[in-house]
């Protein structure tokens, strides 16, 4: 299950949106085979009806009130941005 | 009188307190030691100009009694948290021009009890790494280097703050330790460094790595340090879910160097094979000065330690896969030059070029762990296996109320060692990764120098939000290891 | 009545399953501070949560879970105590987190039913998979500019409901009349202003086909964001057809997202998300899990309205109505309300064939909505009381009511000022028919002789004589007593 091959790499990479030079896919599909392959000793523990850890802290969630305590800052919310025009980031076009 | 930069921050804070110099003055030293040491490259932003300027507000306060907690004091501020009109890079190429518009939580404390920001330190790209060696804006040195005759990796991911705290550009300075980011450079530059409990400090304006483990704390040259800055640093906060509401005690005050029938306990299970015998010494030297001040030494079972680094390097890359989806070029941040055809060509290049290979390595980890078919064999089972290792702690702390461990299996190692497999570089958290899987409060106290003469921590783990008895049992050991040794470069 | 469509090869049935997204009514959003409201300029209503920015945190609104819940009560579903939030991860320009934050397998209301009202008063029981919380995504923009698309975020992190259908219909009409009921629910609830227009109700539709007798489901296609319920039902059948198409032209069905074009009527494959997606869901590390305080849902059913079904049961058992104009009654609510004040302490039939036939019909001409109803509930009211009570006849009460579409006039007023009060003094109606008879001998004879249609026309002649103010019933009375004895 562990050993993972070009082809899968090219997979995980657009899945993940990173643009990887086809010379790169087989050394990092090994290293990432070798931590595959070092994590899977953790199927030898016996984890039946163990519950999965869904929060660290034992604390119940925070509700906040139903206020408006925020907006109207366009120009804060753009001023880090690559491209834009009139209070809009821009994008190449996106054909559906 | 003692060097500015050789002060602690408790004896600064009396200093200013006194009279006997000022902001200033105490900033001032710090920027030219700053100046004096850009080879350590412990700073990505230097801030002297703002630092000048806040410390001088600072001497106003102080003078009409406004004082903060921290007034005056010079820190590092580690590049992942926001600060607001200061660039925070994250040490990315891919946010090396973002400026927030916002200031995190922990900063904005920090700034309310008056301490001196006198830049953003260094670290490695989004904080993983073990070495600091992962920056986009180059490597930090180990102010240890000229001790060891070579370039030393400070630790990491917080290596910068611990390499300026270490080499005295600074008087303390904030880390964030996810898997043991803020404990191994603490150990690995002789400082000390605490990782509260999950929840104890917001991660509100922390540029995100893991949600589920990342903690801000304090880097520091001594224990007391880390209780008057953790003070300042702490607390709930309505904008972090994760944030535990709870009233602060004063941590200071439980520094009162007694931990008589105190219980320590030792995990059989750190005892792990092919630990260098250094280490194992200073362990037992560690347990023996505890048990000298009349702490007791129970031995404990942590019976899944051994999958605590694995199960930490499936959640922490899968969650930090998620995190760090939204740089994507669009919002803020770097964007892919030149013809781009489509989103996913802006997306595919922006990320490709701005994230370096081990960010990458780890994004790509993530995604592989939580995708169809692999989810429940990889992220469900180490979901479960870190329920496994919290229950670990839950039943040891019946028996016992500080854990006592080694921080790092070894003392700092060569820039460019251990560089050629990820999994060798990942063993250097093995002791401080099962403290963060279960949230626990951990901190390295600096405690003995290696054979070659470096540096070497020793971790005590302490009870979900018991940061006293920590800080309490840490004080003790300090004052018992007596560790006074200061790297060549500082002169002394 | 069964839809099928008649292949080649044989006949056809549907099977359709509906998706709705409806935006919670609540003044911020789900997760940050940022206002809700429709309209604003671009990007003005973005916390810097909602812009995906380094280090920002969600802190869950109250208002939603109570909404959530509320909408939950409405359905008759199960109300989950435990619930959690999981990230959706996916890249898009309009999802700036990069990751949609909704609830995976773990969501805050389960099963449920709901019951449709067909055509003739018909009804089906329709089941409710689920129903989960989850955050909007932005809006792109791609007509301002030749190479680039605009981003507004604006509508990124409101709350919306993912209510899912079981697979239990089969029919457009089904599918039509469940948005609509939906609708009218979450209209009665407050949780969703339900403005499809707007985008605040938003359908996908999953249709496949089969064989007439056949048990096996298969392949189903997702048409995405189909927003009204004209084109709801439009989609089903075109794609359906397209299906069907497919089959007996010995293709296959491949699962695929699919956009439906109103103009030409028909859907299309989305080229766009060809992609296999695989979203690696997982429970949110930023947020805990939402357990639902002892008493919460206990408080919140305290404070349900009466639901359409029960308003329905309600007009049918007390009112008299027959269950089609109930049911056409309770689909608004402020139409039901308006009936109820028509129809208190009055006749509730004669009241609902004045509000659904005379006023929902010229409401319906002059293109306006009950709200901006020229004429008052309290006079329509009236108008009823005084066909009751015989001071009107009803063909002059239709005369009165025009008079109050235009001017929105009392009809107490209106038949004061005109004299229309009906004639039941025996008296003045005897004259006029004294009169009738007099000068039309012939056709009493011809009466007389068995042509008793004749009658009718006598009873014509007294009305037009008394511009028809005249009751009717006594005219008929009095003309039969004088001419047959």
């Amino acid at each position: 299950m562990s050993a993972l091959d070009k082809d899968t790499v090219k997979n995980i990479a657009f899945l993940s949106r990173l643009e990887v030079p086809e010379e790169k896919l087989e050394p990092i599909a090994q290293d990432l085979s070798k931590i595959l392959e070092w994590v899977e000793q953790l199927s030898e523990v016996d984890t039946d009806g163990v519950e999965a850890m869904s929060s660290v802290a034992e604390m119940s969630l925070h509700w906040r009130k139903d206020e408006v305590t925020s907006g109207d800052q366009p120009d804060l919310v753009l001023q880090n941005a690559p491209d834009q025009d009139d209070h809009c980031y821009l994008v190449p076009k996106v054909v559906e | 009188m003692t060097k500015l930069t050789h002060l602690t921050l408790a004896e600064a804070r009396d200093g200013l307190k006194s009279g006997d110099f000022s902001a200033v003055e105490l900033t001032k030293a710090h920027i030219d030691a700053m100046e004096a040491n850009k080879d350590l490259n412990a700073f990505i932003t230097e801030m002297p100009e703002l630092a000048l300027e806040q410390a001088a507000s600072s001497d106003a306060k102080i003078k009409s009694g406004d004082a903060g907690a921290m007034e005056g004091l010079p820190i590092g501020m580690k590049d992942l948290f926001c600060t607001e009109g200061v660039r925070t890079t994250a040490a990315s190429k891919i946010l090396d021009n973002f400026i927030p518009p916002y200031e995190s939580t922990v900063s904005g404390n920090l700034k309310k009890a008056g301490a001196v920001m006198v830049g953003k330190t260094n670290l490695d790209e989004f904080a993983m790494g073990s070495a600091n060696i992962t920056s986009a804006f180059g490597n930090v040195k180990n102010p240890w280097s000229a001790d060891a005759g070579k370039d030393l990796v400070p630790g990491g991911s917080s290596g910068g703050s611990a390499a300026a705290v270490a080499g005295g550009l600074c008087l303390a300075a904030t880390g964030t330790d996810t898997g043991g980011s803020i404990r191994q450079p603490a150990s690995f530059t002789g400082i000390v460094g605490l990782k509260p409990t999950y929840g104890r400090c917001s991660r509100w304006g922390i540029v995100a790595f893991a949600s589920s483990l990342d903690q801000a704390g304090p880097m520091t040259k001594t224990v007391r340090d880390s209780a008057i800055m953790l003070q300042s640093m702490a607390g709930y906060d309505v904008h972090d879910s994760t944030s535990a509401p709870m009233d602060l005690p004063d941590f200071e005050a439980a520094l009162t160097g007694d931990i008589k029938g105190l219980k320590i306990g030792i995990p059989k299970e750190y005892k792990v094979d092919g630990m260098p015998q250094e280490i194992i010494d200073l362990w037992k030297k560690g347990e023996d000065m505890l048990k000298d001040a009349g702490a007791e030494i129970v031995e404990v079972s942590l019976p899944h330690t051994k999958y605590a680094l694995a199960t930490y390097y499936i959640v922490a890359p899968a969650e930090a896969s998620s995190n760090l989806a939204r740089y994507d070029g669009v919002r803020y941040g770097h964007r892919a030059e030149g013809e781009l055809e489509s989103l996913d060509d802006l997306y595919c290049k922006t990320r490709g070029q701005g994230f370096g290979d081990e960010v990458q390595r780890r994004i790509m980890i993530g995604t592989y762990v939580l995708s169809a078919g692999y989810y429940d064999a990889y992220y469900a089972k180490a979901q479960k296996i870190r329920t496994l290792i919290s229950q670990d702690f839950k039943k040891a702390y019946e028996t016992c109320d500080v854990i006592l461990t080694p921080t790092c299996p070894s003392a700092a190692f060569g820039i460019g060692e251990n560089e050629d497999d990820p999994v060798k570089m990942y063993l250097n958290d093995v002791f401080t990764v099962p403290t963060s899987l279960a949230g626990l409060p951990g901190m390295s106290v600096p405690t003995g120098l290696s054979e070659g003469g470096l540096p070497l921590g020793l971790q005590l783990i302490g009870r979900p939000f018991d940061e006293e008895t920590l800080l309490r049992t840490a004080g003790v050991l300090e004052t018992a290891a007596a560790f006074t040794a200061k790297p060549k470069m500082l002169g002394a | 009545m069964a839809y099928i469509i008649k292949g080649e090869t044989g006949d056809w049935e549907l099977v359709i399953g509906l998706e709705v997204h409806c935006q919670v009514i609540s003044n911020a959003k789900l997760f940050s501070g940022a206002s809700t409201k429709f309209g604003a300029e671009p990007n003005h209503n973005v916390a810097f949560l909602d812009a995906g920015m380094p280090g920002m945190l969600p802190v869950i609104n109250e208002k939603c879970i109570e909404q959530a819940v509320r909408t939950g009560l409405g359905l008759k579903a199960q109300i989950n105590e435990y619930s959690e939030f999981s990230r959706k991860n996916y890249f898009y320009a309009d999802l700036p987190l990069g990751y949609q934050i909704s609830q995976f397998d773990k969501p805050i209301v389960g099963e449920g039913t709901m019951v449709l009202d067909l055509e003739g008063g018909e009804t089906k029981e329709v089941g409710i998979e689920r129903l989960h919380m989850e955050i909007d995504a932005g809006k792109s923009q791609h007509d301002q500019h030749p190479s680039k698309s605009y981003i507004d975020l604006n509508r990124a992190g409101v709350c919306l409901m993912e209510i899912v259908s079981k697979p239990d219909m089969s029919s457009p009409e089904e599918a039509g009349a469940y948005v609509r009921k939906l609708r009218s629910i979450v209209r009665y609830l407050e949780t969703c202003d339900g403005n499809m227009d707007e985008g605040s109700m938003r359908c996908d539709v999953n249709v496949s086909v089969r064989k007439v007798g056949e048990t096996e489901l298969r392949t189903r296609t997702e048409t995405k964001n189909v927003n009204s319920v004209r084109f709801v039902m439009q989609a089903i059948e075109a794609e359906a057809a397209r299906q069907v198409e497919v089959y007996e032209d010995g293709g296959e069905i491949v699962q695929e997202t699919r956009l439906f074009d109103p103009t030409k009527g028909e859907t299309r494959s989305m080229r766009s998300k060809e992609h296999a997606h695989d979203y690696r869901y997982f429970p949110d590390p930023d947020l805990l899990p939402l357990i639902l305080p002892e008493g919460f849902v206990e408080n919140i059913k305290k404070t349900l309205p009466e639901l359409p079904d029960e308003k329905k049961d309600r007009f049918i058992n007390e009112l008299g109505l027959s269950p089609y104009d109930a049911s056409v009654l309770v689909a608004e609510k402020d139409k039901a309300d308006f009936y109820e004040e028509v129809a208190k302490g009055r006749d509730g039939k004669l009241a609902a064939n004045w509000v659904i036939t005379n006023l929902f019909g010229a409401l319906n001409k002059l293109g306006k909505g009950i709200d901006e109803s020229p004429v008052s509930a309290e006079n329509l009211g009236k108008l009823v009381e005084l066909i009751s009570n015989d001071t009107i006849s009803g063909r002059i009460a239709k005369d009165v009511f025009e008079i109050m579409i235009e001017t929105g006039d009392d009809p107490e007023k209106i038949v004061e000022e005109k004299g229309l009060k009906q004639i039941t003094d025996t008296g003045a109606i005897e004259a006029a028919i004294d009169e009738i008879i007099a000068a039309n001998q012939d056709k009493v004879e011809e009466i007389r002789g068995g042509k008793g249609k004749m009658l009718g026309w006598f009873v014509g002649q007294v009305m037009k004589a008394t511009q028809g103010k005249a009751n009717p019933g006594m005219v008929n009375k009095l003309l039969r007593d004088k001419i047959m004895g």
